[in-house]
């Protein structure tokens, strides 16, 4: 018998140990993220995914689907929370689409278009941060990490490689790499890790490959964010 | 008898004017605008103060002292000010001298520029005097409404004007909301 | 080794990795042990680490850059931290600072000159009751006086070694001004012990049970179901954890235990392992409270030579159990029992995803018990007197006694044994605070009880928390009392998740807007919304309580907001004349066009000296 949760009203089915943002996405459902993707573990920490389960508020990607609960994700108040975390994400770094080579094919930016930002609403941080273009192929620019520690999993789990941490904490927290020098060109960091490949946003970023694709032909130029596919959502590269 | 038409004042601060250049990218449908709108202080009329108006649309963000004294003149006579573009949003390009320390800007600029000579930091009063970082305009004064975009799509002042106009609060539509 | 000719005699990395294990589950432990006889955690430190422990160098590099009190570069021969908590801050603390700083030359922040000295100040350190309080070298120095600070000084500018300092520098008073049955003398060691084996494990649960002991930490949780969930749980190891990371704020009931019953708190955790069936248990002892170390360090020793820990414990085959201190290292975000855990796997302190929670997967994924010093104690004095006796005091959902921390505006500030249900009006008479306008209980995560509610009584069904009760006299500003604690949760955030890593960043830079009188009912709107996200997104308890202290002030003393609030409207995000102050500076300029007037200074048309813009005639 397959056991089944209600997702805004829907019939969603699942398997013994899914999460709910796993059962909602096999379903084609989609709950907005950014620390989340299918293939690695979940982490729980940007808290887009947050929805209501059974009147208590929850992460859809580490809360456990359950036979007969109540999800809700689409609601007008969560999708207004979201906005404010996205906000939050965009004042503390420093993301400047216009001259980001990651802008419409950034899942901080696609999120945000489907949630309606219009402002990043809060006093900007402006914090100072490196950029790392030490490494021939790959640019760790600072400025634009969302601390999603996605390539902390990736190249832990995909590439064996622990190239990456988050150190330091609360708002100091930053990217810190698997080297001495603090430099990524002295990791074993390779442009074509997973970790690079998995970043939402313009952090990582393949070297000579920016602007290649025309403003309008672009990932999120040609559909939103929800229409893409789980897991597809780094790109073709990914 | 016609509506009274919509006053509106637009300024550049920290911008480029491409937000202004993207705005007469509506074409034809200026000549349908001016029917609904006349305009104050504005590049395009050369007024140099601004009135008492309907509408302001600001472009730019906040990068010297200068940018200040027009923001607040646009907020004391605007009943609707509109941040428009990434850099009035954000602070956009010019932000980007935001990790840049301001004195290592002066340096660059008056002493070891490419191609200068025996500079000297100019200590003119006519010249504004530039902030320590850039700031979007609504961390300046209050702002009604924002139109994003790098620049935003010239349908898409005419939608805001024409909403304004109307009486209705205006709404992006859906997919149309862009920040580059 | 070459390379390290000029670091201290016994800052010898390597014996230190041999002494725990070599296991990098210990690495927390391994760097405070390195910071401590180093001085330092530098780079080359790190490397060896990682090498000798098998780790990635960045996994070393994470944890030594998470703790406060780990640091790369040398912050001279003496540390001296100031606790910047209210009480201290109320108590003159910036005053005591400031005349420390001119005393011998030094900067905030930044070592001396000479390479000597390093101040800085640093949250709660467990001292409220004996404000202001510095940490010196990681040791409490209590009740800071000009005296005191001119000897500290003294000693800093002879540059003595801090063990021929006078030892009254670092004489910390238990104060306990009204004992109760917990705090009873005449404790034998072993005495729960012994009655406990004679119950056995079912019947320690069943006595916990009909106590209905409920956990002392705050939260509540109820110990016999903790325990008999763990001793259920199938797992390799079952595990002991006492939580003794006592870092709220306006707390030290746990000190004291530690340092005047620490064979009660050691006899309920060898009950504990008793029941759940551990062979290992763990002290998680704060960083500030490295001054007990010895002491309980010796009393585990003579707990073992009496057979009341090691292997047959009273002479039974088979109960081996042992208790092992973890020192933490400065990081009030490891009282939450997932993050503690993660410390002591030698983690950055970040509260896990739970489900699971510690009892089925806890200190190394194994079933684990994390419980309050003063749970532990309880559970002892239950085990001895049994349920019934511990039924007879407190209310009908909070049984027992509560240790309550009282500190500021009082006479006796002190530790209080009480019955639960005691209403706060009577600890105020108890305590001598006369002109009392509120009361934080529990700490910045608990409950700001205004002098209209000195009714309501501490219990768990009315105001609960872990004991700490800071009073607040009616010349006290409650706004600072609110913007002190927003401090506080910035700084303590560990930065995981969003909402509480930017929300309580944002709530700081807001209550310093309103403090800086800029404040306006936009900011109060920015306030309201934060506040929300914090309390219904934040990933564990630290974020969803972070708001309370701004939520209650601003509803219990509004007008302390109101004062500050300078435009009704609308105030920029930032000081526009001193943003250009950098700019002034550079050019030389001090005329009028060179600063900007406060738009409330124009008039309506705008005639607030408005300068020729650059395309005027």
């Amino acid at each position: 018998m397959t056991q089944t949760f209600l997702l805004d009203g829907r019939e969603v089915p699942f398997r013994d140990g899914q999460t709910i943002m796993e059962a909602a996405a096999a379903a084609g459902v989609y709950i907005p993220h950014l620390c989340h993707h299918p293939e690695f573990k979940p982490h729980g920490s940007c808290k887009l995914c947050t929805v209501d389960i059974d009147g208590r508020r929850g992460a859809a990607c580490t809360n456990r689907a359950v036979a007969g609960v109540r999800v809700q994700s689409e609601t007008a108040e969560l999708n207004a929370d979201r906005l404010t975390l996205v906000q939050m994400l965009f004042v503390e770094g420093n993301h400047i689409c216009p001259s980001c080579e990651k802008s419409g094919n950034c899942q901080l930016q696609a999120v945000a278009y489907r949630l309606g930002m219009t402002t990043p609403h809060f006093s900007h941080f402006y914090p100072l941060r490196d950029v790392d273009a030490s490494h021939p192929d790959v640019l760790l620019e600072r400025n634009r990490c969302i601390l999603c520690e996605l390539c902390v999993r990736a190249s832990r789990d995909a590439d064996g490689k622990n190239v990456f941490a988050v150190g330091g904490r609360g708002i100091r927290a930053r990217l810190i790499v698997n080297a001495a020098s603090g430099r990524l060109a002295d990791t074993d960091l390779a442009a074509d890790d997973r970790a690079v490949q998995v970043c939402p946003t313009g952090a990582l970023l393949r070297k000579r490959q920016g602007f290649a694709v025309p403003i309008g032909r672009r990932l999120f130029d040609l559909q939103p964010i929800d229409a893409v596919g789980p897991g597809q959502e780094s790109g073709g590269e990914g | 008898m016609a509506p009274p038409k919509l006053r509106l004042a637009t300024c550049s601060l920290a911008g480029c004017f491409g937000c202004h250049m993207s705005f007469l990218d509506m074409d034809e449908k200026l000549f349908e605008l001016v029917e609904r709108v006349e305009f104050d202080r504005s590049p395009f009329t050369d007024i140099k103060h601004c009135g008492p108006c309907d509408v302001g649309l600001v472009e730019g963000g906040v990068c010297n002292a200068e940018n200040v004294h027009v923001l607040q003149e646009f907020r004391r006579n605007c009943r609707v000010l509109v941040a428009v573009g990434a850099c009035a949003i954000t602070g956009g390009i010019p932000a980007l001298r935001n990790n840049v320390d301001l004195w290592d800007c002066f340096q660059e600029v008056y002493h070891y520029g490419v191609g200068v000579e025996r500079g000297q930091i100019p200590n003119d009063p006519e010249l504004p005097l530039p902030f320590d970082k850039v700031h979007p305009i609504y961390e300046v004064v209050r702002i009604d409404y924002f139109l994003p975009g790098c620049p935003p799509p010239a349908e898409a002042f005419f939608r805001l004007l024409s909403d304004l106009a109307a009486g209705r609060r205006p709404e992006l539509p859906a997919g149309a909301i862009r920040y580059d | 080794m070459a390379q390290q000719d000029n670091s201290p005699p016994d800052c010898d990395l390597a014996a230190i990795v041999a002494r725990h294990g070599g296991d990098s589950h210990n690495l927390v432990q391994i760097l405070r042990c390195v910071q401590e006889r180093c001085g330092t955690l530098p780079a080359r430190a790190i490397d060896e680490l990682a090498r000798r422990l098998g780790l990635p160098r960045v996994r070393v590099e994470a944890a030594a850059s998470f703790y406060h009190f780990f640091h790369a570069e040398s912050h001279g021969a003496y540390e001296v931290l100031f606790c910047d908590n209210i009480i201290d801050e109320f108590h003159g603390r910036a005053e005591l600072m400031q005349y420390f700083c001119e005393r011998l030359w030094l900067e905030v922040g930044k070592v001396s000159e000479d390479g000597l000295v390093y101040v800085n100040t640093t949250s709660d350190i467990g001292l409220a009751d004996q404000a202001p309080a510095a940490l010196i070298n990681g040791y409490l120095v209590p009740s800071l006086d000009k005296a005191r600070i001119d000897l500290i000084a003294e000693m800093v500018r002879q540059r003595r070694p801090l063990a021929q300092w006078p030892s009254l520098l670092f004489d910390v008073a238990d104060n306990v001004r009204q004992p109760g049955p917990l705090l009873a003398d005449g404790y034998t060691p072993g005495e729960a012990l012994h009655a406990a084996l004679a119950l056995g494990p079912e019947g320690v649960l069943e006595e916990l049970a009909r106590a209905d002991l409920r956990g002392r930490g705050g939260a509540g949780f109820r110990t016999a179901l903790k325990w008999s969930s763990c001793r259920r749980a199938p797992g390799g190891a079952h595990y002991v954890v006492c939580n003794a990371d006592e870092g709220e704020p306006g707390t030290f009931k746990d000190r004291v235990l530690l340092q005047r019953h620490a064979d009660l708190v050691f006899d309920g955790m060898t009950l504990c392992a008793h029941v759940i069936g551990a062979r290992q248990g763990f002290l998680y002892l704060r960083g500030e409270y490295r001054h007990l170390l010895e002491h309980l360090e010796a009393v585990l020793a003579r707990r073992r030579a009496q057979g009341l820990l090691g292997r047959g414990i009273m002479g039974r085959a088979g109960f081996d159990f042992d208790i092992a201190i973890h020192l933490g290292a400065g990081a009030y975000i490891c009282g939450e029992e997932s993050a503690l855990i993660e410390s002591l796997e030698g983690k950055p302190g970040k509260p896990r995803n739970r489900p699971p929670y510690p009892n089925t997967e806890g200190y190394r994924g194994q079933p684990t018990v994390v419980n309050n010093v003063e749970t532990f104690a309880c559970a002892a004095r239950i085990a001895l007197l049994g349920g019934e006796w511990f039924v007879g005091l407190g209310t009908g959902q909070s049984t027992g006694t509560k240790l309550l921390s009282v500190s500021g505006d009082c006479k006796r500030p002190g530790i209080y044994e009480y019955p639960f249900g005691v209403p706060v009006r009577q600890v105020l008479h108890d305590c001598g605070a006369a002109d009392a306008q509120a009361v934080q209980v529990g700490g910045p995560s608990g409950t700001l009880v205004s002098w209209r509610e000195f009714d309501r009584r501490i219990a768990f069904e009315d105001v609960p928390g872990a004991g700490a009760f800071m009073v607040f006299s009616r010349e006290r500003d409650m706004f600072e009392v609110a913007r002190n604690f927003s401090h506080f949760f910035a700084r303590e955030s560990c930065g995981f998740c969003t909402p509480c890593r930017v929300g309580t960043s944002l709530l700081r830079q807001t209550m310093d807007k309103l403090a800086a009188g800029k404040g306006s009912a936009y900011d109060m709107d920015i306030m309201k919304q934060l506040m929300h996200i914090l309390k219904t997104m934040s990933h564990c308890g630290l974020g969803h309580t972070a708001a309370n202290p701004i939520v209650e002030a601003m509803a219990d003393f509004p007008e302390a907001f109101e004062r500050r609030l300078k435009a009704l409207d609308f105030e920029p995000a930032f000081d526009l004349d001193g943003a250009l102050q950098t700019a002034r500076l550079i050019t030389g300029r001090d005329d009028a066009w060179a600063h900007i007037v406060a738009a409330a200074e124009c008039d309506d048309r705008g005639a607030c000296a408005l300068p020729p813009s650059s395309d005027s005639p």
